[in-house]
């Protein structure tokens, strides 16, 4: 990364995130009760710092719920708190600039280059433009774009992983406390998702925003959440809770064939080699080893392919731990769910 | 060969003064033509574009206009407004309408709606978004617009000669090459008139160039992807 030297990487976040309320939240479309879109009486907080994930099928009002709290769209009823205060009592424009916004088709600006697209907010916001400028290296180097190399070109001169990065830069430019992500990795392939997501995650964990995140991706949405609403058709909330709790306890037939007939697989993914109990173990020879991160769920189809009764589970120092088994693994789903992954 | 030559070049040597004199008023009366419609076209793009429904009627109206002969409009309009600039430029403003307001409609049509999504959710106002965002992706197909109106204005302004030698920029030497059955005349006022048209779509390509770098940019050989 190519942040400056005099220690402005840290800087970015530091304020922080806002907590976030749905207090019986609906909206009606003129063509009536369960029209795609609509939605019936959302209530859920989601507590400073966290990722809440609204996750569901297309039309369940996910996407509708998300801009209601930038009012793009506005709730026929309830209300929505951003720190305790209804964000319809705030005026428009400025309500915005407080709230970062990616969405999936990323939405640069093409005649702007990539350094005044990510200073728009700023810019808007009347910074000088040497603050704007010096923000917006930070940002790109926080995002694993060299400034000197990008900040000059044009949206048409990026890749498509390189632009959403971009826009999420763009998003965190006035240190918003709270992101809105609308399918935000959807657009480009597995691979550069996958590496998107993870740089997204570690990002995080330095910033500790406030993250409504839309998408309609089941195994997006247990990796990235922090909590899970899952929606169904009508807008309804069928289930909120940690992705764990989703898993292991779907409240309804409709969230259980939502999760997944592998959701025994996907607690699995939640879990590392490190949360688990190991057994004692001889000297073993030749068979495969785990470092603590390991997810389980890797670990296990490792242990099926090479057909051995177990592993070794290394510590952080990669000295042998204990043995893994399949046995043990299978029964770590009756334990209590882990700290998060990478929390 | 004997009779008289294609050009007489001492004709167009002793008349060098006159030819640029012309060449100026023909610019005079483009720009002039070309200015007031663009302003026009810009207000009607502007209803058009807001409420939808009303563009349809506006095309057809710029399509009617287009279809009456300049001759038969520059002669209708001599009984409101006799021989005057006015009489001159009505027709050349008209039919740029049909050139301009499509183009200009599309030019707004074409801004990316994730891009309009994603300023309205950045706190843009109507106004900022319309300035900053709007306009400037408009101006590709604005500038196309433009440009197929100064040519055809251009070609226009040499009809308005009928109106009298106060008028028509090099048409004047067209029609008084045809009166005199003079070729030298007509090639003069033609190819300037050519010249001129080539010249100011020259100069509108140009002026995208300007305004939109961002739209010239693109990957450079050997630039890595990821």
């Amino acid at each position: 990364m190519t942040v400056d030297a005099s220690g402005h990487a840290g800087a970015a976040g530091k304020a922080g995130g806002a907590s976030l309320e749905f207090r019986g939240v609906t909206k009606r479309y003129d063509s009536g009760v369960g029209a795609p879109g609509a939605v019936n009486d959302l209530s859920f907080q989601v507590p400073a710092g966290t990722i809440c994930v609204l996750v569901g099928p297309s039309g369940c009002g996910k996407t509708t719920s998300l801009k209601m709290v930038n009012r793009l769209i506005e709730p026929s009823a309830g209300e929505i708190l951003l720190d305790g205060v209804n964000v319809q009592s705030q005026p428009v424009t400025a309500l915005r600039r407080r709230i970062g916004y990616v969405i999936q088709q990323v939405g640069l600006f093409p005649h702007l280059t990539i350094g005044r697209n990510v200073a728009v907010v700023p810019g808007l916001e009347g910074w000088s433009s040497q603050r704007q400028r010096a923000r917006t290296q930070e940002l790109l180097g926080l995002v694993g774009l060299d400034p000197r190399r990008y900040e000059n070109r044009y949206p048409n001169q990026l890749s498509g992983g390189e632009r959403q990065r971009v826009g999420v830069a763009r998003a965190l430019a006035a240190d918003p406390p709270l992101m809105l992500m609308d399918e935000p990795f959807a657009a480009v392939d597995p691979i550069v998702r996958e590496r998107l997501q993870d740089e997204f995650l570690r990002l995080q964990r330095e910033l500790a925003k406030t993250i409504l995140f839309v998408t309609h991706d089941i195994d997006e949405a247990i990796k990235m959440g922090d909590l899970i609403a899952v929606m169904q058709e009508g807008g309804r909330l069928a289930q909120f809770g940690p992705p764990d709790e989703i898993l292991a306890h779907p409240s309804s037939e409709f969230v259980a064939r939502f999760v997944g007939e592998d959701r025994g697989l996907k607690r699995l993914s939640l879990r590392t080699v490190a949360d688990l109990r190991v057994e004692k173990m001889g000297r073993p020879v030749g068979l495969p080893r785990f470092t603590p991160g390991t997810k389980l769920r890797d670990a296990l189809a490792i242990l099926l392919v090479a057909d051995t009764r177990g592993g070794i589970a290394l510590d952080e120092g990669g000295r042998p731990r204990g043995l893994v088994t399949v046995d043990a693994i299978a029964s770590s789903l009756t334990d209590d769910p882990p700290a998060r992954v990478g929390a | 060969m004997s009779g008289e030559p294609l050009v007489r070049w001492d004709w167009v040597g002793a008349h060098i003064g006159p030819i640029l004199d012309r060449l100026g008023q023909h610019l005079y009366l483009a720009v002039i033509a070309v200015s007031i419609g663009f302003a026009i076209s810009f207000g009607l793009a502007a209803v058009a574009i807001r409420r939808r429904r009303l563009y349809p009627l506006v095309t057809l109206i710029a399509t009617a206009v287009y279809t009456i002969p300049s001759y038969a409009l520059f002669a209708t309009l001599v009984v409101f407004s006799g021989l005057s600039i006015v009489t001159a430029e009505v027709p050349l403003v008209l039919y740029t309408f049909i050139l301009l307001v499509p183009n200009i409609v599309a030019g707004f049509d074409s801004v990316p709606q994730d891009v309009l999504d994603a300023a309205d959710g950045m706190g843009y106002t109507a106004g900022q978004r319309w300035w900053r965002v709007e306009l400037p992706l408009a101006v590709p197909l604005v500038v196309a617009g433009l440009r197929l109106a100064a040519v055809s204005t251009i070609g226009l302004v040499t009809v308005s000669a009928i109106l009298g030698d106060r008028f028509g920029g090099l048409g004047y030497y067209i029609l008084e090459g045809y009166h005199r059955t003079f070729p030298t005349e007509i090639l003069v006022g033609g190819l300037l008139s050519i010249a001129l048209a080539v010249a100011a779509d020259l100069g509108f390509v140009l002026l995208q160039r300007l305004l939109t770098p961002w739209a010239a940019a693109r990957l450079a050989p050997g630039v890595a992807v990821r």
